[in-house]
């Protein structure tokens, strides 16, 4: 926690994107979080996509629960839309602002207790309807703001900070999204922004359910010995099975790898998303030996990172639903009240 | 690339830039914060200690510090503008209470050696305080009336009233000071034969360099040498001059002479430069404050030849030329073909340039002479041919400031003391610092990290109206209370250093992700120049050092280029470790005395 704010002054060589904007525009209020909190290495990622996507902050609708993570979307994005809801919730607001308006980028962050626990059927939903999101889970374990009480997502096994051992069987949230139909499924540390970088991006840029479960150490009551989710366990367990790089399009492609170690995905947007696979065995084009993968890796006590699945060309609730282009808030009552002579003809179809 | 011996007491000094750039790194955040704490007569005591002139060269230094200031480099926008330093020493020396309680009194009991210098101008008064507080006593030959040197002949009253020169000349002066004004040394070998213990010469440089082009003898009546005459103007035998007056030459010398004619009756006044305007040896502040006294500065004309009918001088022809650059860079000034310019005057002040001149020191005492007639001399003893004989100031190698000839008196104080005590002159022990943490609390630094944006405050000015009219009159009127506060604030502390223990750091990143500068990096180490390209934010200036350290859990270093940062401390307020810390590193420089004796073995604790 600081007190004075952030300095304005930035380092000569700050450069805008193609926005118009500084990295430093996307940031929020100074932090409150304990010092070193995971939460803010991941604030300063999401900080870094938006700004190396050229996405402009009134263009970006941030969602949150109740939590140390939910806090965080004070400390990014600082013009962009915000929404602090109610515990669990988060989801479902998400889902009604998506539906009123499709044209927004939805940036939703929650952590473990919020998805785990109270919202753990909110975020079931969410993703089984495939809403058009980027859905980030802070995971440190531990209920910080209530002095470090096991979350749901806690291993079970593991040590918390007073010596007690969690005798519970852990959620893996990254199984539960696969499970329930995202279409992007990631999982990453706070302490690799090199990995989690490129992951949010592709994520932004997914349109479809995409949901990222990021390690994030909670310093003050999470790390240390005993703990599965400490900087130094996840560094030391940390399995990346691929690197992703992301390109604005085909033409803004650089690197050369050997064929066969990168598979290049499409998006839908036009937008390139190429994998360098570190783990010859992993295929994240494949739903079902990406769930294998993941389960068979995991009791071998690794923690899995990287893009463990992508739909190239995902589906979302608009879709599903099939409504018009434009966001619905922006129908007027004569698009919304088409008139007697449009009801009688549907009266009668159904007759 | 090797990791960092903060253990070097260079290192942090560097990151002090204005310390570093001070000739004797007088230490200026320090004094800034004292300043902004409303500690005025705390903030004069350590600009005395360091530089001992204070209030003049608050009004006349060439601040060396100021270009230096890592605040020009961080501030956003159009105006990049380093911190007032020299103005705020001024506040210092103008708010302050009486501090004669505070001078050092010298030891009862001399220690029986005899220091003579010779001239009273800086170099001398420093090695003067100096070695009288310890002990020694030292007689000053001065051939004027009065003490102080150029800085009471050739500084026009207008910049530094006469006030406080007498003041901080007295300060020294009251230590127990023989001074023998008037009285000119004509032979070092007789000043020798007298029981001296050891000599020192800051005779300065007197001598004003002529313009021998045609016309220059003819004309002579009306052609002055600038220092001779700011010398004449300074002690009132010069009150006047022609309405139209030339100044010859582009240094600070010019810039006083220009000025002070403009008092003096001078209505047509101009600055004629051989080069360009850019090029003028004058701070750039000086050439401010000459043309804002309606002064024109006139740039590539080379003087060609005085113009006079019937014995009286009438103007002066120059050729105009241009800057070129020949194939091996070099610039050259080449005539541009245009006929020669004649500017009609009454006066010409000649400035440009000085020299010095040594006709009173015998050729064949032991005294080696080197290139361009100048005594040959140890630049970091200062000490000459004749190992009882320094020199110091302009008089040891050529003309330079104020704040130099403080430095060499500083130095060459330590060098007489060690001779006088049987050491060698070339063991300098290093200055002493020290590392203290300014921490107080959670969230709570002793000093102010919350980082100003205020830009640079001027100085106000007396009304051109009334400043012209009277040379006695002072144009800067230097800062009120609560503008230097307001200035004050705008200095970053550079001398709270960050501090990095790696042993304690967990890698959480908190520290690369507040930093507003992206000064820190994580990263693999390579060398140098890579490095410089792989950080977070390129570290380009290659006169700023990096922070590298080792000894990370996972095999990385971490990089910190001290560049650009703003020293607020968010690094250590978001480190959950205490791997950073904010630690107040204060210097305290070799001074004649105990402190340059050499280190005797630490005695262990019991």
């Amino acid at each position: 926690m600081t007190y004075i704010t952030k300095p304005r002054l930035h380092h000569p060589s700050l450069t805008r994107n193609e926005a118009g904007y500084t990295r430093r525009d996307y940031e929020g209020k100074i932090s409150t979080l304990c010092a070193g909190c995971g939460h803010d290495s991941i604030s300063a990622a999401i900080i870094q996509a938006c700004w190396e996507l050229d996405i402009e902050p009134h263009r970006v609708a941030k969602l949150s629960g109740i939590g140390c993570s939910s806090k965080t979307p004070d400390y990014f994005l600082g013009a962009s839309h915000g929404f602090n809801s109610v515990h669990g919730r988060m989801p479902s607001v998400l889902t009604g602002a998506n539906l009123a308006n499709r044209d927004l980028v939805y940036l939703g962050v929650s952590g473990d207790g919020d998805s785990a626990s109270i919202g753990l059927g909110q975020f079931a939903h969410c993703v089984r309807r495939g809403v058009n999101m980027t859905y980030i889970v802070e995971n440190n374990g531990v209920y910080g703001l209530t002095k470090g009480q096991f979350s749901a997502t806690a291993d079970k096994g593991s040590k918390s900070k007073r010596g007690v051992l969690n005798s519970d069987s852990a959620i893996d949230l990254v199984a539960l999204a696969l499970q329930l139909g995202a279409t992007y499924v990631a999982r990453s540390f706070s302490g690799d922004k090199d990995q989690l970088v490129p992951l949010i991006k592709g994520a932004l840029a997914h349109e479809g359910a995409a949901f990222i479960d990021v390690i994030s150490p909670c310093i003050a009551f999470n790390n240390h010995s005993g703990s599965t989710k400490s900087l130094d366990y996840v560094r030391e367990h940390n399995e990346a099975v691929n690197r992703i790089d992301f390109f604005p399009s085909r033409e803004a492609i650089v690197a050369d790898y050997a064929p066969g170690s990168v598979t290049d995905v499409p998006q839908h947007d036009g937008t390139i998303l190429r994998l360098r696979k570190l783990h010859a065995d992993h295929d994240a084009s494949n739903h079902l030996e990406a769930m294998a993968y993941l389960q068979k890796h995991q009791a071998l006590g690794e923690i899995v990172t990287g893009l463990l699945y992508v739909d190239p060309n995902p589906e979302d609730l608009h879709a599903h639903l099939q409504t018009v282009s434009a966001p619905l808030n922006t129908l007027n009552a004569g698009a919304l009240s088409p008139g007697k002579a449009a009801l009688d003809k549907l009266n009668a179809s159904l007759r | 690339m090797k990791p960092t011996d903060i253990g070097d007491p260079a290192y942090f000094h560097k990151v002090v830039d204005c310390q570093w750039a001070c000739p004797a790194h007088t230490p200026v955040p320090e004094y800034i914060r004292m300043i902004a704490a409303g500690r005025y007569s705390d903030a004069y005591m350590v600009n005395w200690e360091s530089n001992v002139f204070p209030g003049i060269l608050g009004r006349t230094c060439d601040r060396p510090c100021e270009p230096a200031c890592r605040r020009s480099r961080v501030e956003d926008g159009e105006q990049r503008e380093p911190v007032a330093i020299c103005r705020l020493k001024r506040v210092a020396a103008d708010n302050k209470d009486d501090v004669n309680a505070r001078m050092p009194r010298p030891p009862e009991k001399k220690n029986g050696k005899r220091i003579a210098c010779v001239g009273a101008g800086p170099a001398s008064l420093t090695v003067a305080r100096d070695l009288l507080s310890i002990g020694y006593n030292v007689t000053i030959f001065e051939q004027d009336p009065f003490a102080a040197g150029m800085i009471r002949s050739q500084i026009p009253r207008f910049r530094l009233p006469e006030s406080v020169i007498d003041e901080e000349v007295g300060y020294i002066a009251n230590l127990g000071l023989d001074l023998r004004l008037g009285k000119r040394i004509e032979s070092l070998a007789a000043l020798l034969r007298e029981e001296f213990d050891a000599v020192f010469i800051g005779s300065g440089a007197p001598r004003g360099r002529d313009l021998e082009i045609p016309g220059r003898q003819e004309a002579a009546a009306n052609i002055h040498i600038g220092i001779d005459w700011l010398s004449s103007v300074s002690f009132g035998h010069i009150e006047s001059v022609g309405k139209r007056v030339i100044i010859l030459g582009g240094g600070n010398t010019a810039m006083d002479c220009c000025r002070t004619a403009r008092r003096l009756g001078g209505e047509d006044v101009k600055v004629i430069v051989r080069s360009g305007f850019e090029e003028m040896k004058a701070s750039p502040w000086e050439k401010e404050d000459a043309m804002h006294e309606g002064i024109p500065i006139l740039n590539y004309l080379v003087p060609k030849a005085f113009v006079h009918e019937a014995g009286r001088l009438v103007g002066m022809t120059f050729e105009k030329v241009e800057a070129v650059r020949d194939e091996r860079g070099r610039r050259k000034l080449v005539p541009t073909g245009e006929p020669d310019q004649l500017y009609p005057c009454d006066d010409v002040l000649v400035a440009v340039g000085q020299e010095n001149a040594y006709p009173w020191i015998e050729r064949d005492i032991g005294l080696e002479f080197g290139e361009w007639d100048m005594p040959k001399v140890d630049p970091v003893t200062f000490q000459s041919t004749l190992p009882q004989v320094f020199f110091g100031g302009d008089a040891a190698f050529g003309p330079k400031n104020i704040i130099w000839a403080v430095a060499h008196g500083h130095d060459a104080a330590v060098s007489i003391d060690k001779l006088l005590n049987g050491e060698s002159l070339t063991e300098r022990p290093s200055p002493l610092v020290n590392l203290v943490s300014q921490k107080m609390g959670i969230h709570e630094w002793s000093y102010d990290n919350d980082v100003s944006l205020a830009e640079r405050f001027k100085v106000p000015h007396t009304d051109p109206s009334i400043s012209l009219k009277n040379i006695r009159i002072e144009v800067e009127l230097g800062f009120d209370r609560q503008t230097a506060l307001k200035e004050a604030a705008r200095c970053l502390n550079c001398d709270v250093q960050t501090v990095f223990a790696p042993r304690l750091c967990i890698e959480c990143d908190a520290c690369v992700d507040i930093c507003p500068m992206d000064c820190i990096t994580f990263t693999s180490n390579e060398d140098e120049t890579l490095l410089r390209t792989h950080l977070r934010a390129p570290a380009l200036n290659l006169t700023q050092d990096l922070y590298v350290a080792d000894g990370l859990a996972t095999g990385r270093v971490m990089v910190k280029d001290e560049d650009v940062c703003l020293h607020c401390g968010l690094c250590a307020e978001r480190c959950p470790t205490g791997a950073w810390d904010m630690q107040k590193f204060l210097m305290q420089t070799t001074k004649a005395g105990p402190g340059c004796r050499p280190v005797a073995p630490a005695r262990k604790a019991a």
